[in-house]
């Protein structure tokens, strides 16, 4: 049976790793190749690296960064911050990233989600929406880009549909509502999206009791849960989080 | 010396990373002579088959030579599909035939995500060298919307549950193969690419 996944996000500015409240207020969580080889080593399912300043691309730094950060990581690897072409994911994919995550510049030219997933495989492109919840309305969400600084008027289901269609292969989804709050993920938004593809879809944004990790994957359908500041800062380890998750007939993979 | 065959299909370093960090010696490569010294060949692969398959074209002969010669072969994913007879992604491709079978669509219509993606429980057959020490079963990495159907009375399956039983790994002889990514699984992962180190040693040593 296949298990859910646990997946610590390190968000990278300036070669650290750093957490902030709706991507505001930064404050530094360590060092992302010590915290990627400790999430490997403890039992992670996968790592994520995003770079929030969305310089990957021209950028030697970070890619140097991903490289130092792969060498130590023994679980599927995925890195996003800043890609426009998909170019750049054959870098980064030579660098030792397992796959690429792309969250504005496919917003702008949907196409870039087909060229990557033909050139290297549906497997290794993840599409990354950032939505936040339509005002005034019910079960309606917008995607927004730039790091959530800027609203669009794509409906954030019909976008993840679409990126289906053109090639992804998973989904991650943040919720603008909820990211840093630790008030809980978006379960009615993640239950949305999950029943609209069939790709895998990621829950993001809000991770905060344990609880709030269970009900993403129960009753929010979401296959995989990402979360920083509750492993960052110790609040769980991720042991504790299978076991609790396991505890609540979630199928994890034992640590 | 083991030889990562680079053929120019997707990444190699995670596979060269994993390796590394064992201890083991490592050379990327994809030049037939270099092959041909090598005492152990490791075929990795990400993407669609058709085109994996179109790209070790050029190197197909020498690969199947150095095999059927008694050479320890390791496929991983992609480049485990490529073992088999044929494969029926975006079309039907002639693969190197080294172990009967053919490589299908995963089922879409069992209300699963597809790809299948994560860690998902493989349960060995009895006494499958790459899983040596590892017991009846472990957690691996996939990543697939294809899988193998294994014909092939010599070759011992090792499987998995995803609505359907898929094959997870396979051994034929000197011949190895795994859907899962071990580079990516961690613990589990590492051992199954130092029992790969293991056998080829034994067989530098026969």
């Amino acid at each position: 049976m296949l298990t859910k996944r646990i997946i610590p996000c390190l968000d990278v500015k300036d070669n650290r790793v750093v957490k902030g409240v709706n991507f505001l207020n930064l404050r530094d969580a360590g060092d992302p190749v010590e915290l990627g080889k400790k999430y490997s080593d403890e039992g992670a399912d996968e790592l994520v690296f995003l770079d929030i300043t969305a310089t990957l691309r021209s950028n030697k730094t970070i890619v140097d960064l991903v490289e130092k950060v792969a060498a130590n990581v023994f679980i599927p690897f995925t890195v996003g911050g800043g890609i426009t072409k998909a170019d750049e994911i054959g870098i980064l994919l030579r660098s030792g990233a397992d796959k690429c995550s792309i969250n504005t510049a496919a917003v702008k030219n949907p196409d870039i989600l087909r060229e990557s997933a033909e050139r290297f495989g549906s497997q290794c492109v993840v599409l990354a929406i950032d939505a936040r919840r339509t005002p005034n309305t019910t079960g309606k969400w917008h995607v927004t880009v730039k790091a959530g600084s800027e609203p669009t008027d794509i409906d954030a289901i019909e976008w993840a549909q679409q990126a289906e269609q053109l090639g992804a292969g998973e989904i991650l989804l943040t919720s603008m509502d909820a990211d840093g709050t630790q008030a809980g993920y978006d379960i009615e938004l993640t239950r949305a999206v999950a029943e609209a593809v069939n790709i895998p879809v990621i829950a993001s944004g809000g991770a905060g009791t344990l609880e709030s990790l269970t009900e993403v994957l129960d009753a929010g359908k979401a296959d995989a849960v990402l979360a920083a500041s509750i492993f960052h800062y110790g609040t769980y380890t991720i042991r504790e989080t299978k076991e609790f998750l396991q505890q609540h007939n979630v199928p994890v993979r034992p640590v | 010396m083991l030889v990562i065959i680079d053929y120019g299909v997707g990444n190699v370093r995670s596979v060269t990373n994993a390796f590394r960090y064992i201890g083991s010696d490592i050379t990327v490569s994809c030049d037939p002579e270099i092959i041909q010294k090598a005492h152990g060949l490791i075929l990795p692969g990400v993407g669609a088959s058709g085109y994996a398959m179109e790209k070790v074209a050029p190197i197909a002969e020498v690969i199947k030579q150095e095999t059927l010669s008694g050479k320890p072969l390791l496929g991983i994913c992609v480049g485990y599909q490529l073992l088999f007879d044929e494969s029926h992604e975006m079309g039907t491709h002639q693969c190197l035939g080294l172990i009967g079978g053919k490589v299908v669509p995963i089922p879409t219509d069992m209300d699963l995500t597809i790809p299948h993606m994560g860690w998902n429980y493989v349960k060995f057959a009895d006494s499958m060298s790459l899983f040596d020490t590892l017991g009846d079963g472990k957690h691996f990495a996939f990543a697939n919307s294809y899988y193998a159907q294994v014909n092939d009375p010599d070759a011992k399956v090792a499987t998995t549950e995803y609505g359907i039983t898929l094959t997870g790994a396979v051994e034929k002889g000197n011949i190895y193969g795994t859907q899962f990514h071990p580079e990516k699984s961690s613990n589990d992962g590492l051992q199954v690419l130092k029992n790969f180190v293991s056998i080829c040693r034994e067989e530098l040593t026969c």
